[in-house]
């Protein structure tokens, strides 16, 4: 794919680190719209679910916050997209900062409780203030319409220029040029001193606190940061099926986007996305036939993905690459020139 | 009033009970083990599903299939813990929830494929059913051996831990695995044991709590939380602990039901968040 000569400058080095990805990007949303137009719908759902996953990544991933409320920002996304879209502020893009904002806001407030508490106590304060905003939320009726969902959104054109039809098209591009935008962010942070720290958090927080890391602002900083993501990826999803149940704010969204995930490969910036699109295409097939099947399989998929695939999809694909591969391949991104016998196969 | 505030506590305290019966083996096994068994509520939907059946197939009397439900939930644990969970053990808490959420998703679909998504029923015998007039306080005689048998429990736990050799051993392998196996314990065996200890309390719990908890197959994932409120809030691997935070738990969600139905969860849900704000060990958890 890309060229095997050494890189002569620094800008061929990150064509060449990036250029495979970024044709990826093009060529996913081209083939939807080329060969599967009847499945819209279905790739915006992956592309909202992946984004919402890819924010729980930088959580689970890379931070190493562990947290089972994770649906709590994505539905305070959805219902604070949703809320303004019904009460006359149907403009798109504002209405997804607004949401972005609100979800931000809130993981603020609760960033403290969170970083505060490890391991079980925090699995559970998270899980606690997912309850608690979904008990909210079901309890004001005359505001969200309790478990009916909220309905009557009316939203503009993006941009004033691109009506969202009936096929679902605008709510696609729509949805993935948001998904690629917080991508690229997401992509930036990782790669990052900022993101390095993080890591560094998730392999040994005392030792990041003894070379002088404010080991809780970092934390917070990242738990905010994922909970403006999955803000998005909530108002994304109103936006685009114009109306929001009560189940995105429930805990079994929350576990389903771990699974989803899991499912992909944590700590990896494609292990969200991968994961969105296996469990949403997976669901569809197999729901169809019956739902204890599903239920059935995913659990037992995600039986197997623990006891022989612990890196999801992606290690899968990774460990298939070291072994079909010489060694020399899987040192990759690297500005010295690879052995000559180097033939396809783009990181 | 009092008299309704009298038994509406009471009522909470059995509750608590079953509570206490199911959660008490996930907090010695996250405890000890550090394993995040999020399908301990499937075990106790099996003790639940072996009684209901057992009376409504072969006629057993109701107290003849409680000893039954937990020596099988015990013995399937036991096979589970060698086959799966102890491949687990050196693995993250993410993976390890990741494995016991499905191993729940499938126990869930299995049930309901054999048994169907109804609410099985439970016939207590006639010397259970009924009220008793209790220092004035008329409660029921059913809820009242549900505090017997937990109390009974809590001390035979309590006990077991502190006073038996066995108890003796689960202690050093909490405190310092590597130490115990160096004087000769079989931590592994240890383990395992205790684990089908927890598991078949949490079996009796189930078929206990088929009236007042329900049984159906979604029983797992729905009472997952408040086992988890319990383990948390009681403190990891403290018996005395799981006791009082399930009492507490028991009592604040029977109050709620009857007296705050607006409100719903929202209280236990806070309470649970500001006692972990308070003590993130847990009542009466250690630090480590």
């Amino acid at each position: 794919m890309t060229p095997s000569c050494p890189p002569s400058t620094a800008e061929a080095g990150w064509l060449r680190r990036r250029g495979g990805e970024i044709a990826l990007w093009l060529a996913v949303p081209l083939a939807v719209a080329l060969f599967l137009p009847e499945y819209y719908l279905l790739a915006t759902h992956v592309a909202a679910l992946g984004l919402f996953a890819l924010s729980l990544d930088l959580l689970v991933g890379y931070a190493g916050l562990l947290s089972l409320g994770h649906a709590m920002f994505f539905g305070i996304g959805a219902y604070t997209a949703g809320l303004l879209a019904v009460h006359g502020w149907g403009e798109p893009i504002s209405g997804l900062l607004i949401a972005a904002l609100v979800a931000g806001l809130v993981g603020f407030i609760t960033s403290f409780a969170v970083v505060r508490v490890q391991h079980l106590a925090q699995l559970m304060v998270t899980l606690g203030f997912g309850l608690l905003v979904f008990e909210a939320a079901n309890r004001a009726r005359w505001l969200t319409g309790g478990d009916d969902g909220l309905q009557g959104m009316v939203v503009s054109p993006v941009l004033g220029l691109f009506e969202f039809d009936l096929f679902g098209q605008t709510a696609f591009f729509y949805t993935f040029v948001v998904l690629a935008l917080c991508f690229i962010v997401a992509t930036r942070v990782i790669d990052s001193p900022f993101g390095l720290t993080l890591e560094g958090l998730r392999e040994n927080p005392k030792r990041m606190a003894a070379i002088g890391t404010p080991t809780a602002a970092r934390l917070r900083q990242a738990y905010v940061f994922a909970a403006v993501f999955a803000g998005i990826a909530g108002a994304l999803m109103a936006q685009t099926s114009q109306f929001v149940a009560l189940e995105t704010l429930s805990f079994g969204l929350s576990a389903e986007v771990l699974i989803m995930l899991l499912l992909g490969g944590a700590g990896h910036r494609y292990g969200g996305l991968v994961g969105a699109a296996v469990f949403v295409i997976a669901r569809d097939l197999l729901s169809d036939l019956n739902p204890q099947y599903w239920q059935f399989g995913v659990g037992g998929v995600m039986v197997l993905v623990v006891l022989f695939a612990p890196g999801g999809v992606l290690g899968i694909l990774r460990s298939l690459r070291q072994r079909l591969l010489p060694v020399a391949r899987t040192s990759t991104a690297k500005a010295a020139p690879a052995t000559p016998a180097t033939k396809g196969g783009a990181a | 009033m009092l008299a309704i505030l009298l038994t509406v506590l009471f009522d909470g305290l059995a509750y608590g009970m079953l509570l206490f019966l199911i959660s008490i083996g996930l907090s010695v096994t996250m405890g000890m083990m550090g394993f995040v068994n999020l399908a301990h509520g499937a075990f106790a939907m099996f003790g639940g599903y072996v009684a209901t059946t057992l009376m409504q197939r072969a006629g057993v009397p109701f107290l003849v299939t409680l000893p039954v439900a937990f020596a099988l939930v015990a013995l399937a644990s036991i096979v589970v813990e060698r086959l799966l969970y102890q491949r687990l053990y050196r693995r993250g808490p993410l993976d390890q929830v990741l494995f016991t959420v499905g191993l729940t998703f499938m126990s869930v679909a299995g049930i309901t494929w054999f048994y169907g998504p109804s609410q099985q029923p439970v016939v207590l015998p006639a010397f259970l059913q009924g009220q008793v007039s209790l220092f004035g306080l008329e409660v029921g005689i059913f809820r009242l051996f549900l505090v017997a048998v937990g109390l009974l429990v809590a001390a035979a736990v309590v006990l077991g831990v502190e006073r038996t050799r066995f108890g003796a051993k689960i202690r050093a392998a909490v405190d310092n695995p590597v130490m115990a196996t160096g004087l000769g314990i079989n931590v592994g065996g240890v383990f395992a044991l205790t684990f089908a200890i927890g598991s078949g309390l949490a079996g009796l719990g189930g078929a206990l709590g088929i009236q007042i908890l329900g049984l159906t197959p979604a029983f797992p994932l729905k009472y997952l939380v408040l086992f988890l409120i319990v383990v948390s809030v009681g403190g990891l691997g403290s018996v005395g602990g799981a006791l009082l935070a399930a009492c507490v738990v028991g009592v604040i969600d029977m109050m709620t039901k009857y007296f705050l139905p607006e409100i719903g969860s929202f209280i236990i849900y806070a309470v649970m968040v500001a006692l972990l704000m308070w003590r993130p060990h847990g009542l009466l958890g250690k630090k480590s």
